[in-house]
């Protein structure tokens, strides 16, 4: 393949990466005031890029000699990236407004963020895989701090930047250690190396690069035991931002240790198979213990997060297409429900426009703003997983995968765990519908976000079944690209 | 399509959820709001109820198994399949008929976010019907779920002092016991690689497997039921709901259970119910005697009354697994009557708690004096859960220990103690709020029934006793169904301890072998 068509397979990140880089200069020279426009001009691009993934971008193969991977499911997994960051910088210019803190750097870091997911989900090498992951790294440390002033944004975004370099390392080891005794860094060759037999301290070491890149990845997916930074991060973090944590570069980085553990490691599915199922169970249980004691609505849904990362962990477990399929169809229910909530978050502001983020704020909300109350005891009932809701869906899913390769008692204890979640999604609802109101939340006066949350709400009402359909398809083909 | 050229059963569920939908978006001041929610709410349940009647009026009694079956392939992996039998048609009634009368006995009673209860109460009619008219392994499933969410509000924003921690442990316990049978029922789906519950229902599935898929209906199942000794959500919700709440809990989403076992459990899983005969049993054995005591020192009437929903439950349980006629339809009769019987005392308990604002016994007495309408209709009530003939509980009850006998004296035994302890809890329930002397001012200053509340009870006691005299008129349309199941049941029943044995004397070795056979 020629470099030129390599280059068009890469499309919608040299969109994304040329215009970030013009913008930022709009930045340099446009200053603060030219937010607004830049925001829209940002907008823009994602759904450009997103456009662009009809094209060669999202079925034309292999490109830059194994490195880059167009296929259909890194164009499923950007499509959602796409979503998720657009709708993160749709939120922000009032939040920060608000605040007295937005910067023009905002929609550009987003963009950069988006570029390196992109190459995440696209990558083919060990080493395409660690670039697109770092530049989607690096542009998050500075998200985290974004409100400089605020010490527990700074707090955050140091928390992020020392855990996540330590995750790198972790991680840089154990490819380290794969291509020291697999020869390679492409994940078509190490498959080929990992199917073969070899002598007992080869395959240890194997063992070990396995290890360490599972690890390395289960940080930046927040399951536990690797989930430490995920609380306070969400909890520093401006509210847009955590928005923007809590989707996008959780698809990055679940689609991409979906690609490494099916394409580069699919022949020691044994192997690591143990590894996603102790993450998974004690993301699901510790996520939904550790919820229950929160009183901070952006913590709570920190801990939701590492909750729903252990269900999807679940669909991986059978190594099988029917697995990743599942995954993929909980990741873009889970886009929903996320966004859904955090814009609900976004909402709560006292008289005076202050943001608040305390549970108890919300009592009462069903009396006060009962259309915003009914939407997120949608999506918590949703996040529960509790039929009608499309919540359910992917849950039955990511089981029914489980259930297909006969590890039937895994799904009963997988399930099971489901119940402590709903526990605490419960006291959210119990907080808006049964207890006494408290002090009524401003009005919000953003009709784009009301719409938004309308629209999430839409998708994850008993009309998202209808979905179920086209759904599963496109989420079948996608994972199918991968086998 | 069906006889009557419409998707009758689709439109039965979607009324009124259309209708929660306009209740909770009606513009319009507070007060008016309530006015036209309460008057959406008794229309859409009315005309369910009319189309109710058209359903059964309509359905062919001796025909096709399953009728009025619609299908629609809408969700990819599972369809929108509905169809009922006789068993679910009844079911369907006795839902349809208790609605409006919920919604009636929450006219005046509930006074804040009207719209709100009206929408939660008339999603639960949507979810109850939807349950029985399935026919889809998962869409049965998905409705069977969903009545959560309306229960767990309805008790939390409307219940009493305790409602929070009730609705809590009736969401969690509910919810523990149905994600097991989930997966149970994700790996039927694959083994007979079919959701449709028909075709389910004569798939033999491995023995070995059976087991465990029956233990994890069970799970589900027997906290629905609800079973001594996953039961203790049930008081505390009954206790904390408001009336038209433990009247639908009471009369319909307790039916889920046993509609479960019957449809589910039973027809799929034979051996392994066979096999656990011994475990339904001795629970149901414990249950009859421990609640029934249990009831006998409540001081509250709506957890006596809950108690006694247990040990009816467990009347149920002990037809069910008799694997005899007598005993299935035994036990479909006690939960067409329970659902009648029990709904209607949790009405009269609220006819005085809505008086005096309390369900402690003690507060009241001689009320016979100056409400003897009141009265009449709790005695007869009274007698229909006692079990009285005449009453439509006799002749389930009856037919449900004639059943049991059958295949365990010992469960029969115990089963007609509770019988024994049902009149006696009951009539001392009766005794002190009834009768004695009227002598607190309080409870003497009440009135006799309202209009309102006679058109709520009188109907129940004209079908109470319909079902008393003539129950054919509901046995009729489910005997053949009962049939289908027990030809599912007849090869692994269960060899019954109750049965002429050849006399002891001089009959030689080999003979005596023979003689037990019969």
């Amino acid at each position: 393949m020629s470099t030129l068509s390599s280059i068009a397979l890469t499309a919608p990140e040299l969109l994304l990466s040329v215009g970030s880089i013009a913008l930022l200069m709009w930045c340099a020279w446009g200053g603060d005031a030219a937010t607004r426009t830049i925001s829209v001009v940002a907008v823009a691009l994602l759904t450009g890029a997103a456009f662009l993934l009809l094209g060669p971008a999202g079925y034309g193969g292999t490109g830059f000699g194994g490195l880059y991977h167009a296929d259909a499911f890194g164009a499923f997994a950007k499509l959602l990236i796409y979503i998720a960051s657009a709708v993160s910088i749709i939120v922000a210019p009032r939040f920060f407004a608000d605040t007295g803190s937005m910067r023009a750097e905002y929609p550009v870091l987003i963009l950069l963020s988006a570029v390196g997911m992109g190459m995440m989900v696209s990558a083919g090498d060990l080493l395409t895989l660690y670039v697109g992951l770092e530049l989607q790294s690096l542009a998050a440390y500075v998200l985290a701090s974004f409100m400089r002033r605020d010490t527990r944004s700074a707090e955050a975004g140091l928390k992020y930047f020392v855990l996540g370099a330590l995750a790198s390392g972790i991680l840089l080891y154990g490819i380290s250690l794969v291509y020291g005794f697999t020869g390679t860094t492409d994940f078509g060759g190490i498959a080929a190396v990992f199917g073969t037999p070899a002598e007992e301290p080869v395959r240890l070491g194997r063992l070990f690069g396995l290890v360490f890149v599972f690890a390395g990845l289960a940080f930046k997916i927040a399951a536990v035991p690797f989930h430490m930074w995920t609380p306070d991060v969400y909890e520093g973090a401006p509210t847009p931002v955590t928005t923007f944590f809590a989707s996008a570069p959780k698809v990055a980085a679940m689609a991409l240790l979906l690609r490494v553990a099916v394409e580069a490691m699919g022949p020691a599915t044994e192997e690591w198979r143990q590894i996603v199922i102790f993450c998974a169970l004690a993301s699901t249980i510790l996520g939904g213990v550790a919820a229950i004691g929160q009183t901070n609505i952006k913590r709570l849904l920190a801990y939701s997060s590492i909750n729903n990362v252990g269900f999807a962990l679940f669909g991986l477990v059978p190594g099988t297409a029917l697995g990743v399929s599942a995954v993929l169809t909980y990741l873009a229910v889970y886009i929903a429900m996320t966004l859904g909530s955090f814009l609900v978050v976004l909402q709560m502001r006292d008289a005076r426009g202050e943001p608040i983020e305390t549970i108890a704020s919300l009592s009462g909300l069903s009396r006060t703003q009962p259309a915003l109350a009914a939407a997120m005891a949608m999506f918590m009932f949703s996040l529960a997983g509790i039929p009608p809701l499309f919540g359910f869906w992917p849950k039955f899913l990511v089981f029914d995968a489980v259930v297909d390769i006969g590890l039937w008692p895994l799904a009963m204890i997988g399930i099971a765990t489901s119940v402590i979640g709903a526990y605490y999604y419960l006291r959210i609802i119990k907080t808006m519908y049964f207890d006494e109101p408290a002090e009524a939340f401003a009005p919000s006066g953003s009709k784009v976000e009301g719409g938004l949350i309308a629209l999430a709400a839409v998708v994850v009402s008993p009309f998202g079944y209808l979905m179920i359909g086209p759904l599963g398809l496109i989420s079948l083909n996608a994972a199918k690209a991968l086998f | 399509m069906n006889v009557l050229g419409f998707p009758i059963l689709s439109i039965m569920i979607a009324v009124p959820a259309v209708a929660a939908v306009l209740c909770l978006l009606m513009p319009g001041a507070p007060e008016q709001k309530a006015a036209t929610a309460r008057w959406l709410a008794l229309a859409a349940t009315l005309i369910d109820f009319a189309l109710g009647v058209v359903l059964w009026t309509s359905f062919d009694i001796g025909g096709a198994q399953w009728q009025f079956q619609e299908y629609a392939p809408v969700f990819g992996r599972f369809a929108w399949a509905m169809g009922i039998d006789g068993i679910a048609l009844m079911l369907i009634m006795l839902s349809v008929f208790l609605m409006p009368i919920c919604i009636g006995a929450s006219w005046v009673a509930i006074t804040k976010r009207v719209p709100e209860y009206m929408a939660a109460f008339l999603l639960m009619e949507t979810l109850m019907i939807g349950v029985f008219a399935s026919q889809d392994l998962f869409l049965f499933y998905i409705f069977f779920e969903a009545g959560l969410i309306p229960m767990y509000l309805i008790i939390g924003i409307w219940g009493g002092a305790e409602r929070i921690y009730a609705s809590y442990k009736f969401f969690l316990y509910t919810l523990l016991g149905s994600v097991l049978m989930l997966v149970a029922m994700l790996w039927m789906a694959r083994e007979a690689g079919t959701t449709s519950v028909p075709a389910l229902m004569a798939y033999d599935f491995p023995a070995g497997a059976q087991t465990w898929l029956f233990l994890a209906f069970f799970a589900s199942f027997a906290v629905k039921m609800p079973m001594w000794p996953v039961h203790t959500w049930l008081p505390d919700a009954h206790v904390q709901a408001p009336t038209a709440g433990s009247v639908i809990l009471a009369g319909v989403l307790l039916k889920m259970g046993g509609y479960g076992f019957i449809r589910y459990s039973l027809p799929m899983f034979p051996e392994a119910s066979a096999q656990l005969v011994w475990l339904v049993l001795g629970l149901s054995m414990v249950a009859i005697v421990y609640t029934s005591l249990v009831a006998l020192v409540q001081n509250d009437m709506k957890k006596l009354i809950a108690y006694s929903s247990v040990a009816h439950m467990a009347f149920v349980t002990f037809g069910l697994f008799a694997f005899n006629r007598q005993g299935l339809e035994g036990s479909l009769m006690v939960m067409l009557s329970h659902g009648l019987v029990s709904g209607a005392l949790f009405l009269c308990v609220g006819v005085v708690y809505d008086r005096l604002h309390t369900r402690e016994i003690d507060r009241y007495g001689g009320v016979a004096q100056n409400m003897p309408g009141y009265a009449l209709l709790f005695l007869l009530f009274t007698m229909a859960s006692v079990g009285l003939p005449g009453t439509s509980g006799f002749v389930g009850e009856f037919l449900a220990m004639m059943g049991v006998y059958q295949t365990s004296s010992i469960a029969g035994f115990v089963a007609v103690t509770g019988i024994i302890l049902g009149a006696a809890y009951m009539l001392y329930l009766y005794r002190r709020v009834v009768y004695g002397k009227l002598d607190k001012p309080d409870v003497a200053a009440m009135l006799d029934l309202s209009k309102r509340e006679y058109a709520l009870l009188v109907p129940i006691a004209a079908v109470v006793l319909w079902m008393g005299v003539y129950p054919q008129s509901f046995m009729q349309p489910m005997s053949k169904d009962v049939g289908f199941v027990l030809a599912r049941l007849d090869p692994t029943r269960p060899i019954s301890d109750a049965q002429p044995t050849a006399g002891r004397a001089v009959v030689p070795a080999h003979a005596a072998e023979h003689g037990g056979a019969h």
